[in-house]
């Protein structure tokens, strides 16, 4: 099979989608591919905070004055998807008084609105804060969530014409005469939506250009054409809290260092993080003195954490990027500013840029710079609109309508819906039949699900982080075989079946750096009611041993 | 001084009830105190026994065969030969004609929501023309507006486990619920208040049916009729009717709760629930009191002897930190390894160690120390309190817990009787 198309975006992360709804938006003709899900790089796997910039307002101004830029455009553009929490920066007796008030006045410089709190004060405002916070500085942080952000900037591409193929990994850059002139590509499943157990299909995908937005994986990519990429992957964990123990992100106020926020998200609080250089993005040890260490610094912060629930952790790995004359040590040493390189300027090879390094935060100015410069090549002088242009969901979105009547479904429910989904709510919720609720804990209906599944196909994950369906307390012991349900009738039963594992297995994936407390117990009744109740360990079809079904009791000789 | 029985069972649970009333047979005064409601309404109201080796092996035709076979520390072969016959003999007693089995030593497969078939000793009533042995072709049936249970999957997956009948499925709306009604709890309720309902429900069934013998239900048919509102069904619709045992919230397990507690009340057992323990006297040997916090007051209880019955990491008998499992009532050793990261293995369904987290115990059923030594000679455990298995892989659960309840209750029974002849 073989295609062609104006842009080839490699990679479904913030960066990728972000670059092909600019490039759409400039009448572009562009295809992205990504090799999981959406997201299934860093930006799903990153704290949710909505950087104000304080926290670089002292070592890298640059970067402090972008993230304010574009936190200011985000609360616009991603209505939906941000949550306008504030933040703080807490100091304890251990930190610098020096550093807090370079802190303040790097936010000052940096056109930050910063504002001085006393202990007391900040603690009004978080009252789980340590009686030994001193004083804190109060930025205009936010939460943002990173899957909705992500999908909604590649329904837009998709909406104005772009290609978006997930589950569709590069297996080759195409270089002919000192120019990448495409990629070839693996459909696990064949292209469009995914299906599972439906056989993979290659394809060669000519372009008249080619982005490499891989993030920590730009460096393979780069690898197929001999290009050295020196990107540095560095991994952080992240640990979730059960509920919100904090409603505003609370940083420690201090130099660089680990176990330093706490960012509320949704229900949840996620506690970041550590920052350790790794060889291969993909395979990197996910160890506990992590998880503990975070526990243990934020309690020093948020006394409650030490012995709060927390429902599992997960790591990502950033994509810091240095020129390779800077040559840091330390990965917290790495810039997080992000390069554009031209390989033909770079390498003598036409036809490829790749852009690496820098944070979510700025994932649409960099965008925007990936876009300007592809521009500039094909002679386009469309200018950038994705500043201005709300994203779906974005648009005319009228937070106090009561949606509880309009769509028979029950407060908090309804609002928690109308949350995820913005003004997309009416398109998804207006239905004739039931619409129950199929996951309890973050209260996701039928209705969601299955606009989620037309989108994503019968890749469960992907239908998980569009409605954060089994991404609550239970972790999906309760809900993760009725969202397999969700798939009929569209889907056969072994399609469902297999999707129903590949999730099960990824909720148990980040589970495993939760089990003790509540959690244990939590883990053990998901594995009672998926062991014993449903069979599905010791299941014939599971299994593909044949069982004597005449050799087991048929019933007593008096029952009917 | 001191509330006194002879024997104080702590939990309420399958294996604290068996112990309590296999205690009171023996001429026992015996007190039940549970910390909440029990866990068996969460349950698929099942008697599994075993149903696959700890190796993995199985389906098991025979488990008494296999129970025989078990290692040594498996909560089976420390309760005894005896313990599992005498502990089911007890259930067959108490659930009468409402559970289904006793007549074989032979496991049943039991179709699951999923469509899976899980082997089980004793089974409702409700659930028997259902067992996936009887070659008859079956119509399952989902109601709209529901989760848990989509029959159209359901019947494919049976085909592919390899059921020996045919399996079509359909989908109906329950008569008279609206959509915020749609739980198992309300079906049920409609279902035993009004017979126009199964009328309306049959009918709705029945242009479905192409011939098949036997129709299937999720476990909804009623809590407290189920015999009469099949009966009403599987006339209307001319074919045998069946449920099938769905998770949490599960009317088979509110049934089986109800019909236990009535069984303690006629065996003069006195229960009282939501009274957690919170601490306790002991001796180096013996417990002597344990305090219960009655709302907000702690009252001190007095027993000759004891049984822990309290469950396992669900029911809050075993419990852990970042650092360590323990058993916050008497705290008794639980061996664990001292790693938290050698808890779990990385497959979802594999081989973990929280999942046999409990205490292990001598052959008298007593708690022991880390050296080896019992805890306090009075003082036996029952149940999923117990280490050295993976019920939910075994599918032993409610098995062990019927034979080491009753094994426990009647030791603290018998031993409490020599005590008081040689005083």
């Amino acid at each position: 099979m073989a295609s062609s198309t104006s842009v080839v975006v490699i990679g479904g992360g913030s960066t990728g989608t972000g670059i092909a709804r600019d490039l759409t938006m400039r009448g572009l003709d562009v295809t992205l591919v990504e090799r999981g899900t959406l997201t299934d790089g860093t930006t799903g796997r990153m704290h949710g905070l909505l950087h104000s910039g304080g926290r670089y307002a002292v070592s890298d101004q640059k970067s402090a004055r972008e993230c304010i830029e574009e936190n200011r455009v985000l609360r616009d553009i991603a209505s939906h998807c941000v949550e306008e929490t504030g933040g703080l920066f807490a100091k304890l007796p251990d930190d610098g008084e020096d550093y807090f008030e370079e802190k303040l006045q790097g936010c000052r410089d940096c056109d930050i609105p910063a504002e001085v709190l006393s202990g007391d004060e900040a603690r009004k405002l978080e009252p789980f804060l340590s009686e030994d916070v001193e004083k804190a500085i109060y930025v205009p942080d936010g939460a943002v969530d990173p899957f909705r952000l992500c999908v909604a900037n590649a329904a837009d591409a998709q909406e104005r014409g772009a290609r978006i193929e997930t589950h569709a990994e590069v297996t080759d850059l195409l270089v002919e005469d000192d120019e990448v002139v495409g990629v070839e590509v693996r459909h696990e499943s064949g292209p469009g939506t995914h299906t599972h157990g439906t056989s993979g299909t290659t394809e060669e995908l000519r372009a008249d250009y080619v982005v490499n937005a891989a993030g920590a994986w730009t460096g393979e990519i780069g690898a197929m054409a001999g290009l050295d990429v020196e990107v540095r992957p560095s991994k952080g964990v992240m640990t979730i809290m059960n509920v919100r123990q904090v409603d505003t992100v609370v940083n420690r106020c201090r130099p660089k260092g680990d176990a330093d926020i706490v960012v509320p998200h949704e229900t949840t609080a996620i506690l970041g993080t550590t920052d350790e250089e790794v060889s291969d993005p993909d395979d990197y040890p996910e160890e506990q003195w992590e998880v503990d260490l975070v526990i243990d610094e934020l309690a020093k912060l948020l006394p409650i954490l030490r012995e709060a629930r927390t429902i599992r952790s997960f790591w990502g790995v950033r994509p810091l990027y240095e020129p390779p004359d800077v040559a840091s040590e330390d990965p917290t040493d790495i810039t997080r500013d992000f390069f554009l390189l031209d390989h033909a300027e770079r390498d003598g090879l036409d036809g490829l840029t790749t852009i690496v390094g820098g944070k979510f935060t700025t994932y649409r100015m960099m965008a925007e710079t990936v876009a300007d410069h592809v521009c500039e090549k094909f002679g386009v002088r469309a200018s950038c609109a994705t500043a201005d242009v709300p994203l779906p969901g974005s648009d005319d979105f009228d937070v106090l309508r009561d949606y509880m009547d309009e769509f028979g479904l029950r407060s908090p429910i309804g609002r928690r819906s109308v949350q995820r989904l913005g003004s997309r709510a009416d398109e998804v919720l207006t239905t004739d039949e039931p619409n129950p609720v199929v996951c309890e804990c973050e209260a996701v209906t039928r209705a969601e699900l299955r606009d989620a599944i037309d989108d994503s196909g019968s890749d469960l994950n992907a239908v998980r982080l569009r409605t954060r369906a089994s991404m609550g307390n239970c972790q999906g012991g309760f809900c993760c075989h009725r969202m397999a349900n969700e798939l009929a009738p569209d889907y056969d039963e072994p399609v469902a079946r297999e999707a129903l594992d590949d999730l099960y297995q990824e909720r148990w994936k980040g589970q495993r750096h939760a089990l003790w407390g509540q959690q244990l117990s939590q883990a053990m009744l998901n594995h009672a009611l998926h062991a014993t109740t449903m069979n599905r360990d010791g299941d014939p079809a599971r299994t593909g041993e044949a069982v004597a079904f005449d050799a087991f009791d048929g019933g007593s000789p008096d029952g009917d | 001084m001191a509330i006194e029985d002879d024997v104080l069972v702590v939990g309420g649970g399958l294996a604290g009830i068996t112990a309590a009333i296999a205690g009171a047979r023996e001429g026992a005064t015996v007190r039940l105190v549970s910390a909440t409601k029990s866990t068996l309404r969460q349950a698929s109201g099942l008697i599994d026994v075993l149903g696959y080796l700890p190796d993995g092996t199985g389906p098991v035709v025979d488990p008494f065969d296999a129970v025989a076979d078990l290692p040594e520390g498996h909560p089976y072969e420390r309760a005894g030969p005896d313990a599992l016959a005498d502990g089911l003999a007890l259930f067959d007693d108490l659930a009468g004609d409402h559970y289904r089995g006793s007549h074989t030593d032979r496991n049943a497969l039991v179709p699951t929501t999923g469509g899976t078939v899980k082997p089980t000793a004793r089974y409702p009533a409700t659930v028997e023309p259902g067992l996936a042995s009887r070659e008859e072709a079956t119509l399952l049936v989902g109601f709209e507006g529901t989760t848990d249970f989509e029959p159209s999957l359901a019947a494919t997956h049976l085909d592919a486990a390899g059921v020996p009948f045919e399996v079509r499925a359909a989908t109906v709306s329950f008569p008279d619920v609206t959509a915020e009604d749609a739980t198992a709890t309300r079906f049920a309720h409609l279902l035993d208040e009004d017979p126009g309902v199964r009328d309306r429900l049959a009918e709705r069934v029945k242009p479905h049916l192409a011939g098949e013998s036997r129709v299937g239900f999720p476990a909804v048919l009623g809590q407290e009729g189920p015999e009469s509102v099949r009966t009403s069904l599987a006339e209307a619709l001319g074919a045998s009717v069946f449920e099938i045992p769905t998770g949490p919230p599960s009317v088979p397990g509110l049934r089986l709760e109800n019909l236990l507690h009535d069984a303690l009340a006629d065996e003069g057992v006195r229960v009282e629930q939501g009274n957690p323990v919170v601490d306790f006297d002991a001796t180096e040997d013996r417990v002597e009191t344990v305090t219960v916090d009655r709302v907000g007051n702690r009252v001190p209880y007095a027993a000759d002897q004891y049984v822990l019955a309290t469950g396992g990491l669900v029911g809050g008998g075993v419990e852990a930190d970042r650092e360590q499992v323990s058993e916050p009532v008497f705290d008794c050793h639980v061996p664990h390894p001292a790693d938290r990261y050698e808890w779990f293995e990385d497959d979802a369904f594999g081989e973990h160690a929280f999942a046999r987290f409990g205490v292990d115990v001598d052959a008298q059923l007593r708690p022991l120390a880390a050296d080896g030594t019992t805890e306090y000679e009075n003082l036996r455990a029952a149940g999923a309190v117990l280490g050295g298995a993976d019920f939910a892989a075994e599918k032993s659960g409610s098995g062990v817990s019927l034979a080491t309840g009753f094994a426990a209750g009647r030791r603290a029974a018998t031993e409490l009787i020599h005590t008081e002849l040689r005083q």
